[in-house]
């Protein structure tokens, strides 16, 4: 195993019933709340805002800065975000099912830090096997004294609740979790207030974090801030998951120290990701989500750590990969991202619904060889009409970032490989069928 | 059925009462009626709307944005195929097609005995298993066309009856907590905890955040 194989947040992945409370009792479950609670919250949040660590929901915000915004009133909620929908992340997802007591005791030492009243644990519906599991986790929690009254004989008392979600990749996004969670449409709040630190659930100051942040909670309390930051590089702190997925040997969760791992690394050393298949190369790489720009093979010296990347020109975002070699259709590619985004648009921004659909009805009739040459002009005026100047990072101009996310994929599908959208177009189909 | 009966009924209001406002039980019940019909019945609609303090319009208003609350009757098994990117790379559309013709139902349908509708679905968050699918959401992946083929079999013969429930139970494992603790009594203590940390503070000069 390559030194900078980190073992936080996956530590008990070799263990036989990883998520059995036995098991995560026997390899330090529960200390880091035992911890925690020998200390004042406010120390818990001065280590969290030492160990830096950047939210892993996608925007990369330091959790413990977050925590400090929290607006000060009696009632506050924490609510965790597990709807993990982002098309090729699926890390929470292993989280969520295979340490599941893990998540709750890292949501009960968030609770504690930020003082919460009450914290939810929002699950993707979709996710029936991580909805037992944690539920188990949860119940296990009470009968061990880590949930209710009087935890582990403190003074501190807290319950924590099981949600489950209903389909939608929209919830993803923190405001429309919260709209959903009180029984509504998952429709994105319009901002500002720009936190839910500020006005969240019940119009009450709320921390949203992510499955995989809270989950490093445990580790960071029992060893320290300083022994989190002491790993990765720059702000980019500690270690983090890689999802990575579509034309490599070996797809999968890699546990990395952030900023020590190249994309080519991860991508084509035996201990990760395995190279390409059967003769194969490399064609892109979209990284941090299907929003993200693409990468060219000439760029994939690139450091896996979040300035590193915007640097670059994309994102980390959610630490997702895909991998695509010389047998893909980059227009088929790009056009399945735009179909996702037009099937997912919550519909209450003209831009986002309208240019969604519009280009995904343009790269739908590209790829099937009915396409125009100004198709392309069109393209990309559509995409300037959702995001002006087709920038990146994309200017806002609709009420969540979904709408501006939708342009980065044709752009630079149609920058990249321009030639291969105007074949479609000579040739009256896809080369690649 | 429509309404929710006896033992059911317990559980729904068991649900409720884990929200500090009502409303939020909605799509958990919705998940609770469509465990017991496999949809959400008109009947079902109205007691959540009562159950909540709403109306049968928010409900529906609610129910109807979500993919996973079907608002007509689905088969006993539903399937998804994932065709996002990273299935679609690894055979997604191949595997969508396999299973329409091995299920016997286009996508959006439900094959002529009831047994099985099919949907196209976006990211499972399975993508290292791509292509996959699942049947009631228990994930099932890398599969090709033997694969769907013993699936169907599997299912049929209640193989998989352990990991694959009837359509709309999601989760078989209820909470078995105490009651929880009322939110007036929480406002009480954080206010104290709040009280002992500004004394904390202060007399550390408030240098604390
Ligand atoms: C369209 C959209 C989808 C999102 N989906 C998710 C998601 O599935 N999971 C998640 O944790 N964050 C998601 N986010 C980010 C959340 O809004 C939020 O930033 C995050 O949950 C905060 O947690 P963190 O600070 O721990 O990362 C999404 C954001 C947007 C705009
Ligand atoms: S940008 Fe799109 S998804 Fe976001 S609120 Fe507007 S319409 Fe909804
Ligand atoms: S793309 Fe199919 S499970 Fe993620």
């Amino acid at each position: 195993m390559p030194s900078h194989m980190g073992k936080i947040v996956l530590g008990r992945r070799s263990l036989e019933n990883s998520h059995e409370l036995d098991t995560y009792l026997n390899s330090g479950g529960y200390e880091g709340l035992r911890k925690a609670l020998s200390m004042n919250p406010e120390d818990v949040v001065a280590q969290v805002i030492e160990s830096n660590i950047l939210g892993r929901g996608g925007a990369g915000f330091e959790a413990g800065r977050k925590w400090s915004m929290l607006k000060k009133a009696t009632r506050r909620y924490l609510v965790i975000n597990g709807d993990e929908s982002e098309p090729a992340t699926f890390k929470d997802h292993f989280l969520i099912e295979n340490d599941p007591n893990q998540l709750v005791e890292g949501t009960i030492i968030a609770a504690y830090a930020i003082g919460a009243s009450r914290a939810f644990i929002f699950l993707r519906g979709e996710f029936a096997l991580g909805l037992e599991r944690v539920q188990e986790a949860i119940n296990s929690a009470y009968k061990i004294g880590a949930l209710g009254r009087n935890i582990f004989g403190s003074t501190f008392s807290l319950d924590v609740v099981l949600h489950p979600g209903a389909g939608a990749y929209i919830c993803g996004e923190e405001t429309a979790l919260l709209e959903s969670l009180e029984g509504k449409r998952g429709f994105p709040r319009i901002k500002p207030p720009y936190f839910p630190a500020v006005i969240g659930l019940y119009g009450e100051p709320t921390i949203v974090n992510n499955v995989e942040t809270v989950s490093n909670l445990p580790w960071i309390v029992t060893n320290g801030g300083g022994a989190f930051r002491a790993l990765g590089e720059g702000r980019s702190t500690g270690t983090r998951i890689f999802a990575l997925s579509g034309q490599v040997k070996n797809p999968g969760l890699y546990e990395l120290e952030m900023v020590k791992t190249t994309f080519r690394d991860l991508i084509f050393s035996e201990e990760l990701g395995g190279g390409l298949r059967d003769g194969r190369t490399l064609k892109a790489v979209i990284p941090g989500g299907v929003s993200a720009p693409w990468i060219a093979p000439e760029q994939i010296d690139l450091a896996l750590g979040q300035d590193e990347v915007a640097k670059a020109g994309s994102m980390l975002g959610s630490g997702s990969i895909i991998v695509m070699d010389d047998s893909t259709c980059m227009v088929r590619a790009a056009w399945r991202i735009s179909r996702f985004f037009m099937r997912e648009s919550c519909g209450q921004c003209t831009p986002c619904r309208e240019g969604s659909s519009w280009i995904e009805k343009v790269m739908a009739r590209i790829e099937a060889g009915a396409g125009r040459e100004e198709d392309l002009d069109l393209l990309m005026d559509l995409c300037d009409n959702i995001v002006p100047g087709v920038s990146w990072p994309p200017a806002q101009t609709t009420i969540c970032v979904l709408g501006p996310s939708i342009p980065s994929s044709v752009a630079v599908g149609i920058r990249m490989f321009r030639d291969e959208f105007l074949t479609h177009i000579k040739e009256g189909g896809c080369p690649f069928d | 059925m429509g309404r929710f009966k006896q033992q059911i009924l317990t559980e729904a209001l068991e649900i409720v009462k884990l929200y500090p406002e009502a409303k939020s039980a909605t799509i958990p019940l919705c998940h609770l009626a469509q465990s017991v019909d496999g949809y959400l019945t008109k009947d079902a609609i109205d007691h959540i709307a009562e159950l909540t303090g709403t109306t049968p319009a928010e409900v529906y208003g609610t129910a109807s944005f979500y993919d996973m609350i079907q608002l007509h009757p689905v088969g006993r098994y539903v399937i998804g195929v994932c065709t996002n990117i990273a299935c679609m790379l690894q055979g997604g559309y191949e595997l969508l097609e396999e299973a329409e013709g091995t299920f016997g139902a286009a996508v959006g349908e439900t094959s002529p005995d009831g047994l099985f509708t099919v949907e196209e679905v976006e990211c499972l968050a399975t993508c290292d298993r791509a292509p996959c699918l699942h049947v009631n959401y228990r994930y099932f992946g890398p599969l090709n066309a033997e694969g769907v083929a013993k699936l169907k079999e599997d299912l049929i013969g209640g193989q998989l009856e352990s990991k694959v429930p009837v359509h709309g139970v999601l989760s078989r494992v209820k909470r078995q907590t105490p009651e929880l603790i009322p939110m007036d009594e929480v406002d009480n203590l954080r206010a104290s905890e709040d009280a002992s940390k500004a004394e904390r503070t202060s007399a550390q000069g408030g240098s604390n955040a």
